[in-house]
Parts: structure tokens; sequence; C-alpha cells
């Protein structure tokens, strides 16, 4: 499937996206293998009914027994039989920085995965492979962090205010004005938590008699969003350009659902790079179906600022667009630039009026000076403006 | 040294045995009732086979050759 703009840069394939397909034998073996566990954990639970085995998790007390059943659907049976099995793999402790290696806290079982203790050891040099630190600026390097540190000393860490009140320190205004010339938009706003951008500032976009449509695959923080707002919520099938010009196609003739009138506004919620299927969206359709359908569209470009791109402006770059064709384009600094926090960008009105109406600017704390101070150094390693060739 | 890999191999196997019905994650005490569930059902159907397999061989083979006994049998007296 051929992408309409070719991109005329350094990425000059096709766009061509497939995911690999299970063999047979793959699946019906693993559904063997669940088949067991199943059986093994009825087994379990039936010695655990009749009392021939200590039970280590969370039941009712005797006086709950004639209420609604709390544990006995299908999810905690899978939770207390099969997960708890092999729940040692997850969920770790490391005490390092999460470079291309990291230390790694010993921990052991003594009854099979119920409780954990910490040895005390510390296992060193353990290989990296799940970190966001997609550009490596996440570093306990002295010389890499010297404005840091002066920063550090200069503003200590608490900002203890928000954004409104008395939390907008002339560091963010800096960062502010150098988001938005590093993604070639006329304003942006920065906050302190990539989830709450998500989750607070869509509500103050949209709001009841307003359509979001918004992809299969999108993250916790914009379905929350989404939520939150009181909107209605229509989800395309994950990178589909068919289903989604079908839903505009419906929601432009049929409007609001009784009432037959115009949706106040449709917007389109997609993100740059999805993180559990690794796909990219297909901007340049998006972008030329939201024009001839009059809809918005709102870019979450957490994994793919700083990664994808020619210099590292995200997927509008790599497809080689204009960054007006996007309405609202937001992003965290938590992955390929080693802080935290989140931004929005756009056109100066929208930015305008998310700094007065926003609920994260209102009543969430700002983001602390230090971390300001990162997000500023690298981006400027990014740009090119430190000096060196490194970004 | 074809030993070693073939060893490595079958050990290999076996793990892969192992993960695919999730005895690999079971308490030791579940493994044996497991194993001890398997191997009896694979013992009785190699017994069932050995027993009854040749039977069945030798009943087909009758049936076919009765089979092809008659046709022969009428082809020879139309020839005669």
């Amino acid at each position: 499937q051929k992408n309409g703009v070719s991109n005329g840069t350094l990425y000059k394939k096709t766009f061509i996206e497939h995911f690999e397909q299970a063999p047979m034998y793959v699946a019906v073996l693993t559904f063997l293998g669940f088949g067991v566990g199943t059986i093994f954990g009825y087994l379990r639970d039936f010695m655990r009914a009749w009392g021939l085995e200590k039970r280590h998790i969370a039941a009712e007390r005797e006086q709950q027994k004639d209420f609604v059943p709390l544990y006995q659907d299908f999810e905690n049976f899978y939770t207390r039989n099969l997960y708890m099995r092999i729940r040692d793999n997850w969920n770790r402790p490391i005490c390092s920085v999460p470079g291309p290696q990291f230390d790694l806290m010993e921990r052991v079982t003594d009854d099979y995965n119920w409780t954990f203790r910490f040895t005390g050891r510390i296992i060193k040099n353990v290989i990296n492979m799940g970190s966001y630190n997609y550009l490596g600026f996440a570093e306990t390097d002295v010389n890499a962090l010297k404005t840091v540190t002066i920063e550090l000393q200069k503003y200590g860490t608490g900002i203890c205010s928000t954004r409104q009140e008395m939390g907008t320190l002339d560091k963010h205004v800096e960062l502010e004005k150098l988001v938005a010339k590093f993604l070639g938009v006329e304003d942006a706003m920065v906050f302190g938590m990539g989830f709450a951008t998500n989750s607070m500032n869509i509500p103050a976009l949209v709001g009841k008699g307003c359509l979001i449509l918004s992809d299969e695959l999108n993250h916790t923080s914009l379905v929350l969003g989404a939520r939150l707002s009181g909107a209605t919520i229509r989800i395309f099938k994950h990178n589909n350009m068919q289903s989604l010009e079908k839903l505009l196609r419906d929601a432009i003739i049929y409007g609001q659902p009784r009432s037959h009138r115009a949706w106040r506004k449709i917007i389109i919620l997609v993100e740059g790079i999805y993180s559990m299927e690794g796909s990219i969206v297909r901007l340049p359709e998006i972008v030329s179906l939201k024009r001839k359908y009059k809809a918005y569209l709102y870019l979450d470009e957490a994994h793919s600022i700083g990664a994808v791109g020619a210099t590292g402006r995200g997927v509008v770059e790599y497809f080689g667009m204009n960054p007006d064709d996007v309405d609202v384009l937001m992003g965290t600094f938590t992955k390929s630039f080693g802080a935290a926090g989140g931004y929005i960008a756009g056109k100066k009105d929208l930015v305008d009026f998310l700094r007065t109406h926003s609920h994260s600017a209102v009543y969430a704390t700002s983001m602390c000076p230090p971390v300001a101070e990162q997000i500023i150094r690298a981006m400027k390693c990014l740009m090119g403006q430190d000096g060196t060739t490194q970004g | 040294m074809d030993i070693k890999n073939m060893k490595n191999y079958l050990y290999w196997l076996f793990c892969q045995f192992e993960l695919i019905t999730c005895s690999y994650l079971m308490e030791p005490w579940e493994k044996v009732l497991f194993y001890t569930f398997n191997i009896t059902m694979l013992f009785m159907v190699l017994y069932t086979a050995y027993i009854y397999v040749p039977i069945h061989i030798s009943t087909a083979f009758q049936f076919c050759l009765h089979l092809f006994g008659n046709q022969h049998e009428n082809t020879v007296s139309i020839v005669k």
C-alpha cells in the first residue's frame, strides 16, 4: 500500500506495513499450553477450597459469603493460577540510570512467586532492551549535565505552585519558545506530566456535542481524556483509512445521535508511532481526509518526537509535510529527551486558549527547572545549537 | 563432538516441550502428577497399538485379497 505523498528526504521508501502472522502450529500449541494451565488451575482452586492448601491471595471474609462474589470471574482465576506462576519476569526494580546497560536488584522467591525478597546483591551490566531512552539523553556523565547542575543550584527542585498562580518561570518561557522553534509552529505550552497532558487537555478542547474519532490502539491517556470530556467517541480500525472515511461520512450525514443536528466539532485522535504495535500513522491520508471533511487532527507524538524524521522533528517531517497541517501537535519529553513532561504545540490562538482553560494549567504543578533545563539541552543538541555536530 | 551437539539438541527439545505444556512453571509435585498421567497414557496407547495393529493390518489385507481374489476367479472363468 503506497504512500500518496512521497517523502523527499532520506526516507524515500514506500509505506509498506505488514504484521507477521504466527504459524498455525504455534497457535495450536499455545492453546494446548493454556489448556493444561487451566486444568491445573482448577485443581489448585479445588484444593484451596477444600482446605488442602493455604490461601495466599485475597479472599472474602466469612461474613461476606452471601454477598455478590468478588473473586470468581475469569480474570481473577487467571491472575491467581497462571499469572502468579510467571510474574517474577516483570516489575523488577533497577538501581542505576537506564542506559544501554543497567544494574538490577537481585530478587528471589521462596514460595513460588507469592512473595519476593531482595537478597541485597546487585546484578551489574544487564543489557537494556526495554527503556524509552531512545537517544541516550538519560545519562550520568558530568560534562553533559553541567547546565542542569547550574540550574539545580540556582532554582532548586520544587516549584510548589500551578502554572497560573506562581509557577511560570523564565525557564518555562524559554523552553516553550524552543519547543515551538523545534517543531516549526507558532507557539507551545509545556506541562509537568506526559499522561496528564493528554488526559487534562482533551477535555478542555472538546466537550458535549462533539465527536471524537479515535484509533483502536490509542494509549490509555488519550482514551481517558476522551472519556472525561463527555464527547461521543467512535473507534476506527487501526490505521485503516477506509474505516475512518466511513465514520466521517456517517458523522456528517447523520449528525448527532438523536437530534440529527450537526456535530459541533469532529476531532481525530491518532498517535505518531503506536507503542505496542510499532506501526506509523498514515499521516498524508489522514490530513487529506481531514481537509475534505473539515475535521480537526490531534497527533500524539509521544514515541516519535526526536526519534523519527531526518532531523528528529517527528512524524510530520518523516512524511515531508507541513506542521501547519496538524491542528494540535502533542508530545512527551519522557522518551527521547530523557526528562519528564509533555507539550502541546500549534497555532498561537490554540495555545493561548489552553493557557487559560486547561485543567493542568490551573490545578497541576508545573515542570521543575532542572528537568526543563535537561530538555533544553537535549533539544539544543538535536538542533545543533550547542556548537557540536552530535545532534 | 557430534554426541555433544546431539545432547544439546535433545535438551533443547525437552525444554521446548516443558515450555509449551507449561510444565516448566509447575511446582515439583504438579510435575510428578502431569508426567505420570502423560506417560501412563502414552504407554497405554503404545501397548494397544502393539497388540491390535498387526491384527488390523492382516484383516485388512485379507479383505483386499478377498476382493481381488473374487475378480480373478471371474475373469478366469470367462476366459476359460
